[in-house]
């Protein structure tokens, strides 16, 4: 199984100034899956990207391509293609020369230059667009050019750089959709870069995650949501509780002054854990039959559901539920084993995972942030 | 964008409205005027006439600013394209290095070219101290362009460098994902997208070497005399405004010419070009 790996990267560090941005990184790519790149702003994923773009060499460590290190291979030597982050269409060019610029560059024969450019804008919706001036399309217009010309030369590895970034949020569902059904019927690779979790769990086959030039955990989508490594992964990836517990024996925890039975093992006795609870895992009973009880402080009608902020002993628990309850209420929370994942403790223990000082703004303000 | 100026718009641009017309289209129209008229005042197209007369003068003028404004472009292109890679720092030292000659006055930069080239001259007595030498090269063709090219190189190389600041660094790294080399990829998008930035600097180079006239005197030794020379002799000598109108007024008219031709290859350019 594993001998289809497309690229491999072996102990990779970066450097850039002070800034450590890639520190011992290794990882394997397989032929023909779609994996991202996940994290936040400055966590490195770009800077990966590039090293296998070529347009970036690092400090140390190996990039193999297929059997061969490609170090020092200049990008235009390189069997990958890029998607920009901002499509860097040529403006001078229009749309059909635009495509054909890498077929040109082959030296290709100007009758299957032309048959692959039908072919490529057939594939991204964009009949007859031809003659069109790149500069007139819209974004997305712009967007399936760029992902066409970068197809037409046939690379058996797409990077993308946050290629829907730009896009509004409907457009944005429609090109993801698209892109996965792209790469499913070319069956080529993709190596995706964006610090939007929902994307990179709705199109992925595994999941990346990085922080601080690090890998915290690579999996699948489901893993890596039900699964979290560390308390890093669990707030980033959708919405935790993120409590300090203690493992008392297998199959038994215990958090916020009550115990738990879980699913969990493998623990020392009386070892120190961060416990995670999903917020659509915890039901919302009366007081009398909770296993904790706490008091509504805020409730959030979000459409799907209401989110609740619930006040358990100081600690702010996040609940997704589908039944109002009114603020100053107090409530039973009833949680199943299943729901509980125990993680080890990390660095980010005690970072993340209490909501008493939530807001939707700041988690967006510092999503909008460039990288570099 | 569309609707009328107000009333404090159109008062802002009077000064500027009434500055072109005193100082812009009322001195052109006296051009006009001179060129077409005797020294009593009578219509006349003697001066039209005797144009042929310094035919020669006129293809030398052209054919020098062109030399002048090719060797600008080959000079500038490359070197605006180098200064544009550096640190944002070591670009703001080139680009003053390059302007600095600017700050000195043109007659003073010319007359200094003069004690380098002359026979005896700086050049030539480094050049003989290592035995090589002596080169006669004051009052050749050479000189001449030699000095039109230092004068007005800087005016090739800022339009240039200023659209290669703003030259889409992506655009070059996507040119190499798709497989092109260093020269592809100068060829095929860093020159067509510089080309407004080229387009500005030919005109800005060509039109001042055409017409200038102090050049050639100093470093040609008045036997290149240039169409500058032969209008400036016309007023300052001769005397005769009436002829010196209207060599200049052809003079003009070649040089829109020159510069329709030149923004016919740079039409699709949407960008426009950047003149300084």
């Amino acid at each position: 199984m594993e001998n289809n790996i497309i690229i491999n990267l072996k102990n990779v560090s970066v450097k850039l100034g002070d800034n450590q941005v890639l520190e011992n990184l290794s990882m394997y790519i397989r032929d023909k899956e779609f994996i991202t790149l996940l994290g936040p702003s400055g966590c490195g994923k770009t800077t990966t990207l590039r090293i296998i773009g070529g347009f970036l060499e690092p400090d140390s460590g190996e990039v193999i391509f297929g059997d061969h290190s490609v170090n020092g291979v200049p990008p235009h030597k390189r069997q990958v293609n890029t998607i920009f982050q901002r499509y860097a269409l040529f403006p001078h060019l229009n749309v059909y020369e635009n495509i054909a610029f890498g077929l040109r560059v082959k030296k290709l024969k100007e009758k299957e230059i032309s048959e692959t450019v039908k072919e490529m804008l057939a594939l991204v919706n964009l009949n007859g667009f031809e003659r069109r001036d790149v500069n007139s399309l819209s974004g997305g217009q712009q967007q399936r050019v760029a992902i066409a010309r970068a197809l037409a030369v046939k690379p058996r590895v797409l990077l993308l750089d946050e290629p829907l970034g730009a896009l509004d949020l409907k457009l944005r569902k429609d090109m993801q959709v698209e892109l996965k059904n792209i790469q499913q019927r070319l069956g080529i690779t993709f190596i995706y870069v964006t610090h939007d979790q929902e994307e990179a769990l709705s199109m992925s086959d595994t999941v990346v995650v990085m922080d601080g030039g690090i890998i915290q955990q690579i999996g699948s989508p489901q893993d890596v949501y039900n699964e979290p490594k560390n308390a890093f992964v669990a707030d980033f990836i959708g919405e935790s509780n993120i409590l300090d517990g203690r493992m008392m024996h297998d199959f038994e925890c215990s958090f916020a002054g009550a115990k738990f039975r879980c699913l969990d093992k493998g623990f020392g006795a009386g070892e120190s854990v961060d416990v995670v609870v999903r917020p659509e895992d915890v039901d919302i009973v009366p007081v009398e039959k909770g296993m904790l009880s706490g008091t509504v402080t805020s409730v959030t009608f979000k459409g799907v559901h209401f989110e609740i902020i619930v006040d358990v002993g100081g600690f702010k628990w996040m609940i997704q539920t589908t039944d109002y309850e009114p603020v100053g209420k107090e409530i039973g929370l009833y949680i199943e084993p299943d729901a509980i994942h125990i993680m080890k403790k990390s660095k980010y223990s005690g970072l993340y995972g209490d909501y008493s000082s939530f807001s939707d703004e700041i988690d967006h303000l510092s999503d909008i942030e460039e990288e570099e | 964008m569309n609707k009328k100026a107000s009333l404090g718009q159109r008062l802002c641009a009077a000064p500027h409205i009434l500055w072109s017309a005193i100082f812009i289209v009322v001195p052109l129209l006296m051009v006009v005027y001179y060129a077409f008229t005797d020294a009593s005042g009578a219509f006349s197209l003697e001066g039209i006439r005797r144009l042929s007369d310094y035919t020669t003068t006129f293809l030398r003028s052209l054919w020098f600013g062109i030399i002048a404004t090719i060797i600008c472009l080959v000079i500038a292109y490359p070197l605006a394209y180098v200064i544009s890679q550096l640190k944002v720092k070591s670009q703001a030292v080139t680009i003053m290095l390059v302007m600095v000659p600017m700050w000195m006055n043109f007659l003073l930069r010319t007359y200094s070219w003069m004690t380098l080239l002359e026979d005896s001259g700086v050049i030539n007595n480094i050049l003989g101290k290592l035995g090589i030498g002596p080169f006669h090269m004051i009052n050749t063709g050479g000189a001449v362009i030699l000095g039109m090219v230092y004068n007005f190189l800087p005016y090739m190389i800022l339009p240039i460098y200023t659209v290669m600041t703003k030259l889409d660094h992506s655009l070059i790294e996507a040119a190499q994902d798709l497989g092109a080399n260093k020269l592809r990829v100068i060829r095929d998008v860093v020159m067509p997208s510089t080309r407004s930035g080229v387009i500005s600097g030919i005109t800005m180079v060509f039109v001042p070497s055409v017409s200038t006239f102090y050049i050639s005197q100093k470093l040609g030794g008045g036997s290149f005399s240039l169409i500058g020379d032969v209008i400036e002799m016309q007023f300052q000598v001769s005397n005769n405004f009436n002829f010196g109108a209207s060599l200049s007024f052809v003079l003009m008219i070649l040089i829109l010419i020159c510069i329709a031709v030149m923004n016919r290859f740079g039409e699709k350019d949407e960008n426009g070009g950047v003149i300084i």
